[in-house]
């Protein structure tokens, strides 16, 4: 299939990696972080890690806008959900995401009508097709997803429809690479920067993390690929010494963003002062929230929210996973008490979530699979 | 500042706000790598503890823990497994139902019959290639077939809803005559229940069917062996794809029509090539081959290897699920088998299989492996490896 096949060329992957152990120094261990979920579910999904020297490990960072949702907003949605005829629409992956009192299948099964969506402009056609009802969508997602929630806002408003409202959600992913940066516990050697959400802000908001913190940083697109030649651009930049924003997603990406996604987002959406992340606490102005001028279209304004703050289960590590100082694995519950069929933490129920990849895709041992996948290819 | 003024500033620049917002307080950095703890032995070990006690977690009996059933229950993965097993099984426990086989063989004196039962709650009833009514006939004949039987006698079952209109059920009945008619099996009994208007969703239809088992194969997945081969009997996921593509709701188009077909034939002449040496077979329904390599894995404690690239996909099949982020070894089909073979029969069998129009397609996918036990691994195109494990959710609800 054209522009996928090219990209997942098994050939051009192995002459990849002989380029990036090539460029490993004898006893150095290299730790670059994938910032965004998308890349976490393609190394997993390919089976990268596969071509990657012993010295090079990934680390899966905060970058999946389902992990992040903390508990507290999942009731919140809930309890608007519970509103006399009210609709609530969702995106597919926040389904099983669970809160302090279920998740969203079990809040469906008790009887609210919740309903899947693929887009936030189905959301609108519900509420078009259901004029006596209050439709709410439950809008998540990083600067990606952000624009097409704004521009749902702004259609809704020409369209004078009065029965459609969003559970605005949406998060920034470069004040979290800020946080994890600032914090102590990891100790990374380059990013590879998100490709998704670097097509709207582009790469300029990532200068920082090379010319403040000292930290190479790679936008990557989403192919397998795409991700090996990153590492090999991180590892580059540490053999010969420099230390830049770079962007390998170059057919996507352009350097300044895309503007009109950007003031669509701005028009309707502004800064909130402060938002809770899952396992990572309060990040200042890290999140968006709709403008006093469309408050008609905020369900946080038009319904009283509980906004009941809830604590993660003891057990759970999703912090420590979404900040990458543990590996998915590593977490206490991981594949006994926490699985994707039972989820406790966010992480093991999105497909982008760390633990959810790890345990559908990688949950084995490589170098025992390695000897059966020898002899498969021998037979 | 006017409010507008402040509208103004934000909309330029609300992505390099945050960035100077974020990183005001720039502190010292320690620039240098930490030496790391030999990462290598120590870190697989303690990975493969980790993994040995998921695996026993994974063996523990069965539960259903929720309280209310949801969709995950009906969507063929593990979530429908532990109901069959903690509910149901548990409940009716015997040993013709014990190995949770497509069909149940009993005798009667010297006679074995196979015996199925099936409901099919498709939505739209109608899509591209077929309807509810001949995909109820063909996945019952389907289910008797990969047992090993010859599908004689069927039911059927209709639950319809108040004010579903009689042309659409003339329409389904007719092809339901159509499909068993073609495959020489009959209708022998039935059933019909009218709900009120909201209580069901236009028509429903359960077949149930019974086959004659001739011959003395001793087909079940738990009988494979490392070594086996896998084979599929032609492209897969063209049946979900076409039925999630009729309901419209995704504004994507291909030119794919269901693949429900009676796969009897198909299955008699493999058998009657390569019988003996045939270890089980399965029609690849809901959940998709993937969900039957895990079957074979878990019943017969061995690992399943598949090689991504002889999976055969249409593009179109492919390029739908790409765009969904689907993987199409879960999606349903409705004519296609999974065969596991000896594999000194292995060639006998795809050419006995290619011998058939619906079998055209027919290729080994991979092979039965000792270690790790219970696992599904897949070589993947891009030439790394990982695992295919049961669904927990379907993406496609309501397929068939």
């Amino acid at each position: 299939m054209r522009f996928v096949d090219e990209y997942r060329d098994a050939e051009k992957a192995r002459a990849l990696a002989a380029k990036i152990a090539a460029l490993c120094e004898p006893g150095r261990h290299y730790k670059f972080m994938e910032v965004c979920g998308g890349h976490t579910h393609t190394i997993y999904k390919h089976g990268l890690e596969d071509y990657l020297p012993e010295s090079v490990s990934l680390v899966h960072g905060p970058g999946c806008p389902v992990c992040v949702i903390p508990m507290g907003r999942v009731d919140d949605a809930i309890a608007l959900a519970e509103q006399p005829d009210v609709i609530m629409t969702s995106f597919g992956d926040m389904m099983r995401v669970p809160g302090g009192r279920g998740s969203f299948f079990d809040s469906s099964a008790a009887g609210t009508d919740i309903r899947m969506v693929y887009s936030p402009l189905d959301a609108l056609k519900v509420a078009r097709q259901n004029p006596d009802k209050h439709v709410i969508f439950m809008a998540i997602g990083m600067e990606t997803t952000a624009p097409s929630t704004a521009m749902t806002v702004l259609r809704a408003a020409a369209e004078g429809i009065e029965n459609f409202s969003i559970f605005c959600n949406h998060v920034m992913i470069v004040p979290a690479i800020k946080a994890i940066l600032d914090s102590p516990d990891l100790r990374l050697d380059g990013f590879i920067g998100p490709g998704h959400v670097s097509t709207v802000i582009g790469c300029r908001p990532y200068e920082f993390i090379a010319s403040e913190y000292g930290k190479p940083i790679v936008t990557a697109g989403f192919e397998p690929l795409d991700i090996l030649q990153s590492v090999y651009m991180l590892l580059q930049q540490l053999a010969e010494g420099r230390c830049e924003v770079e962007n390998q997603y170059s057919r996507v990406v352009p350097w300044q963003g895309n503007t009109v996604a950007l003031r669509a987002v701005g028009e309707v959406m502004e800064l909130r002062p402060f938002f809770e992340w899952r396992g990572l606490g309060f990040i200042s102005h890290s999140a968006l929230q709709v403008r006093e001028r469309y408050a008609a279209f905020d369900a946080e304004r038009r319904f009283a929210i509980p906004g009941v703050r809830v604590a993660d289960p003891k057990a759970c590590q999703c912090g420590e996973v979404l900040k990458g100082v543990l590996k998915p694995w590593e977490c206490k519950v991981f594949g006994t008490a926490c699985t994707p069929e039972m989820p406790i933490g966010t992480c093991m129920v999105s497909s982008e979530g760390a633990c959810a990849a790890y345990y559908n895709f990688g949950r084995f041992s490589r170098q025992r699979v390695r000897e059966v996948t020898i002899e498969a290819s021998r037979a | 500042m006017t409010h507008q003024d402040t509208t103004q500033q934000s909309r330029a620049g609300w992505a390099e706000a945050v960035v100077e917002h974020t990183s005001g307080h720039a502190e010292e950095h320690d620039a240098g790598h930490p030496a790391h703890a030999a990462a290598g032995t120590e870190h697989t070990g303690r990975e493969q503890l980790v993994l040995e006690r998921i695996e026993r977690a994974r063996r523990a009996r069965p539960r259903v823990r929720e309280k209310l059933i949801t969709l995950a229950h009906g969507a063929g993965g593990k979530a429908t497994q532990s109901l069959i097993e903690a509910i149901f099984l548990d409940a009716f426990r015997n040993p013709l139902l014990e190995p949770l086989e497509d069909a149940a063989t009993v005798t009667a004196g010297d006679v074995r019959l196979a015996f199925t039962t099936d409901s099919y709650v498709v939505s739209p009833l109608f899509f591209p290639g077929g309807n509810i009514g001949d995909l109820a006939v063909n996945g019952t004949i389907n289910d008797l077939a990969v047992s090993g039987a010859r599908p004689a006698h069927l039911s059927a079952g209709f639950i319809l809803e108040e004010g579903f209109p009689v042309e659409d059920l003339q329409r389904i009945v007719a092809s339901m005559a159509a499909a068993a008619a073609a495959a020489g099996v009959s209708i022998v009994t039935g059933d019909t229940k009218v709900v009120q208007r909201g209580k069901a969703d236009g028509c429903y239809i359960n077949t149930a069917g019974v086959g004659l088992i001739t011959g003395d194969a001793n087909l079940g997945v738990a009988t494979a062996r490392p070594g086996d081969t896998v084979i599929v009997s032609g492209p897969v996921g063209e049946h979900g794809i076409t039925v999630m593509l009729a309901r419209g709701e995704l504004d994507l188009d291909a030119d794919l029509v269901s693949d429900t077909a009676p796969v009897h034939d198909l299955v008699r002449g493999l058998l009657d090539a390569v019988g003996p040496d045939v270890r089980a077979m399965r029609d690849a329904t809901r959940g998709g081959v993937a969900t039957i390599l895990n079957e074979v894995a878990t019943a017969a404690g061995v690992a399943v290897v598949v090689d991504e690239e002889a999976v055969p996909v249409r593009p179109e099949v492919r390029g739908a699920c790409e765009l969904l982020g689907i993987d199409p070894l879960y999606v349903a089909c409705e004519g296609r088998i999974v065969a596991i073979v000896d594999p000194g029969a292995a060639d006998a069998a795809v050419a006995a299989l290619r011998a058939h129009p619906l079998g055209a397609g027919a290729t080994a996918v991979g092979h039965v492996a000792e270690d790790p036990p219970g696992l599904v691994l897949l070589k993947t195109g891009f030439g790394g490896t990982r695992i295919i494990d049961l669904l927990v959710g379907d993406p496609l609800p309501r397929i068939c």
